[in-house]
């Protein structure tokens, strides 16, 4: 084909770790002025083959050329001189200083070793204005949102050098206004010839902005495509190496099993439950083996409902009843007491010790139930543990490698390891496949559906609409902190008509 | 002075089109920097109120020359506590300065030797603790308690006796005395100690050492993926405050004319307290040399103001510097909250 050279260059890339491969003779190219979207699966290799472009890693074997030049790079700094720039999920700029200085410290201009900072200011501006950002540059960068922050990253980053530039995860903690403004910069580099390499869990950010994409698996290439030519469908099949069966199964079984839980003795009732500034006074049933979704936009209360109900918050109003006894719950450890276990949203700040092996959080709520002058026995430990690890899929299946190396679905399916251990009636699952591949995803969707077969309720906490309805029989929909509609998950109801509810109560 | 960097009004032709900045409303980052300030001013005027001759210029003139070791070491203190460290070891540095001193003047070692010798090793002693802290990823705080040990054994060492200084340089600089105005003196300590103030000052704000000082203190992870010298960077501040204390040891055995090895004993915590009070976060990233200065004049202040009293015991110092930690630590928190 007629196609100019590529910029970047990978071929061949191989990169050992103890005990594992993680990047098996892949291939990668870059073309100037493209959108290039990296795909796969948690563990498949992408975070590693960035680390290599951008020369935190050492490859051992293979080669990079750049601009038609044979490289190897042995650090960032040297990665970022010959034009690879990295903006990662988290924004590394130093929050506490001004907008200008975030752009440009460390290459400040000066005049006889003092700064400039009429010029810089000035420079500064103009940089953010080619890509349509109007900041008060020397305000601090802790007074924008993250969205502006990572904006202001990435206009660091292309005023470094503007060759390569890559976006790891950018868009997972934006909202959607502030993902069309980030494409809004991308598209506008890219016609400036800038090449990017966008990593992405959304299919359709991926699909909306990409022009190709490369699929990895376990470590090895499975292609590359022109994004247009690629259905959504083939694309998930290529990441997960796996026909999608396991979703379509899902889908009906929720109606089916509805007949029986609907029937089900309840585990959990509230009756007028709230706590003032958090969420309203509620009433809520949930029957032995039914799943209730959550449904609501961010801030609507969802969180707030589920703290509730596991005793994190206590109410200030109502009633609650486990087995239909009255209860109060003082503290989680009540709850837990009730068979309630809580699965946190935020796995990396409330959930996970990175520091602990696998093993260590897996045991942990078990332990705690049990409190702790009665340990549990290292042989019992090691059992579960192993139980858990098949069960869920959880990889490496190493129960003594440390959580943080672990990627972030893994690390959430260590998580729900950790309550599932406990035989909880009642798990509450809060965001749990936020920041996960599709592969696992499914699998946690999957799980949800088997514990509901076998007489646990679930409640559903979720962002994702089409996830709540393929799981939920009764669907409870939030809006400002109210509980304002709960809906039976039959055939009628599709995503459309929970947005109605959620936009419909706008009375206020 | 130093806060000129940040101020909105040398920028506003910047940002026509953008007028988000209040201008009522003081920039959070000012907040503890214009408390400080605020009590200063009113400790000041009800000392006026209340004392006869507190109003005279010579109080103040005073403050600077009763606390110019102080300020000076609180200044290197300041850049440690932006990069989010701490350095416990200046007042054991200062003692090792002053013994070290004494003895060599007195072993007649000439003066022009000495003094840039003691100042380059209290550099010295700081860039080691650094280099401990950076290469070994110790924490400041054990490394420096490292460095007081070593510092206040070396001084014991030297010699455990007040050693009187007899040198003609030294002599001269103590008495030397420098009409500011009319019935106003102050002395060399104190000139050296605001000039160190304005340099200080001159370096964070305008320099790329200074900004880098901020930097790490934000965020020491993201100024690495910056490409910004975190390393050499902290080797840098915990010189810069060692060099800082060796001089308060220098000012110190000018004042006294004396070397002692139990001089400065504390002295780091009162440098710690005066920047915390000035305004600098003790997690690091943010602060002003101008806002420890005015720390240390709150804490020269009180001083002052029990010794117009009289009747007051000097315990008080003590109890009011440790009351309004607490209440200027709550405040960093109640800022820094509301500033995310």
């Amino acid at each position: 084909m007629g196609e100019p050279s590529p910029v970047l260059e990978m071929t061949g890339i191989r990169k050992v770790f103890p005990g594992v491969v993680a990047l098996d003779g892949v291939d990668f190219r870059l073309f100037p002025g493209e959108i290039h979207a990296l795909m796969g699966e948690n563990g498949a290799g992408k975070s590693t083959l960035i680390k290599v472009l951008t020369g935190v890693y050492d490859i051992d074997g293979g080669d990079i050329t750049l601009g038609g030049a044979a490289v190897r790079f042995t650090g960032p700094l040297q990665s970022q001189k010959a034009g690879v720039s990295t903006v990662y999920q988290e924004v590394n700029l130093c929050t506490n200083l001004s907008v200008a200085e975030n752009i440009f410290i460390g290459r400040e201009p000066r005049r006889l070793g003092r700064i400039q900072w009429g010029l810089m200011r000035k420079r500064a501006a103009e940089l953010l204005a080619r890509l349509d950002l109007n900041l008060d540059v020397s305000a601090s960068l802790d007074t924008y949102s993250l969205a502006i922050q990572q904006m202001v990253a990435i206009a660091r980053a292309v005023d470094v050098s503007a060759r390569v530039l890559i976006l790891d995860e950018p868009t997972s903690s934006l909202d959607a206004s502030e993902v069309e403004q980030l494409f809004k910069v991308m598209r506008r580099l890219k016609e400036e010839g800038v090449a990017i390499l966008f990593v992405s869990h959304f299919l359709d950010q991926v699909y909306e902005v990409s022009d190709r994409l490369t699929v990895l698996r376990n470590g090895k290439l499975i292609g590359e495509y022109k994004t247009a030519e690629l259905p959504q469908v083939q694309l998930v099949e290529k990441m997960i190496g796996k026909e999608l069966a396991v979703l379509d199964d899902l889908e009906n079984k929720a109606q089916r099993t509805r007949a029986k839980t609907a029937e089900a003795a309840p585990i959990l009732s509230a009756t007028g439950l709230g706590r003032t500034g958090a969420i309203a006074p509620f009433d809520l049933t949930i029957n032995a083996g039914e799943v209730v979704g959550l449904a609501g936009l961010l801030g609507s209360g969802r969180t707030e409902l589920a703290r509730l109900l596991f005793g994190a918050d206590r109410a200030d109003s109502g009633t609650l009843q486990i087995d239909g006894k009255d209860v109060t719950l003082r503290s989680p450890q009540a709850a837990m007491k009730h068979g309630i276990a809580f699965s946190s949203e935020n796995r990396r700040t409330e959930g996970i010790l990175g520091e602990l092996t696998v093993r260590e959080n897996i045991i942990l709520a078990l332990q705690a139930s049990r409190g702790w002058t009665r340990p549990i026995p290292r042989r019992k430990q090691d059992e579960l543990v192993d139980k858990y690890i098949k069960a869920l899929q959880i990889r490496p299946a190493d129960p003594e490698r440390e959580v943080r190396m672990l990627s972030g679905g893994n690390q959430q399916k260590v998580l729900l390891a950790r309550w599932l251990i406990t035989e909880p009636r009642l798990l509450i699952i809060d965001e749990p496949t936020r920041g996960i591949d599709v592969g696992a995803k499914a699998e946690i969707q999957k799980l949800v559906a088997e514990l509901s077969d076998g007489g646990v309720a679930v409640l559903f906490v979720s962002a994702e609409l089409e996830e709540v309805l393929r799981l939920s029989h009764k669907i409870e929909v939030l809006r400002d902190r109210r509980l304002v509609e709960e809906l039976e998950n039959t055939e009628g109801v599709d995503a459309d008509r929970i947005m109605q509810t959620i936009a419909s109560g706008a009375t206020s | 002075m130093t806060t000129v960097d940040m101020t909105p009004a040398t920028n506003k032709s910047n940002s026509p089109t953008n007028p988000r900045r209040r201008v009522y409303l003081p920039n959070t980052k000012y907040i503890p920097i214009l408390a400080t300030l605020t009590l200063l001013l009113i400790m000041y005027f009800t000392g006026v109120a209340n004392y006869r001759n507190f109003g005279q210029p010579s109080v103040v003139v005073n403050l600077f020359r009763d606390n110019a070791v102080l300020l000076v070491v609180a200044v290197g203190m300041t850049f440690v506590i932006i990069t989010g460290g701490i350095d416990l070891s200046v007042g054991a540095v200062i003692s090792m300065t002053t013994t070290l001193t004494a003895t060599l003047l007195a072993g007649g070692w000439p003066p022009l030797v000495v003094l840039p010798l003691v100042l380059l090793l209290g550099a010295l002693l700081g860039a080691g603790m650094g280099a401990v802290i950076h290469f070994f990823k110790v924490e400041p705080f054990i490394a420096t308690l490292a460095g007081l040990f070593l510092a206040r054994g070396i001084a014991l060492f030297i010699n455990q006796n007040s050693i009187p200084i007899r040198d003609k340089l030294w002599k001269s600089l103590s008495e030397y005395r420098i009409v500011l105005a009319d019935g106003v003196v102050t002395k060399v300590t104190s000139v050296t100690a605001v000039v160190v103030v304005l340099i200080a000052a001159a370096v964070l704000a305008w320099t790329r050492f200074g900004r880098n000082v901020y930097a790490v203190g934000g965020n020491a992870d993201s100024a690495l993926l910056m490409g910004l010298p975190v390393g050499r960077t902290k080797i840098a501040v915990y010189t810069l405050s060692g060099f800082c204390a060796a001089l308060g040891g220098v000012l110190f055995s000018i004042n006294s004319t004396s070397g002692w090895a139990l001089q400065g004993q504390g002295l780091e915590l009162d440098a710690i307290a005066a920047c915390v009070i000035g305004g600098v976060l003790l997690t690091g990233g943010s602060g002003y040399v101008f806002g420890s200065l005015l720390g240390v004049m709150v804490y020269g202040l009180i001083q002052t103001i029990i010794t117009f009293q009289g009747d007051l015991n000097a315990a008080w110092t003590r109890i009011i510097i440790g009351l309004l930690l607490f209440g200027f630590i709550v405040l960093q928190r109640v800022v820094t909250r509301r500033a995310k």
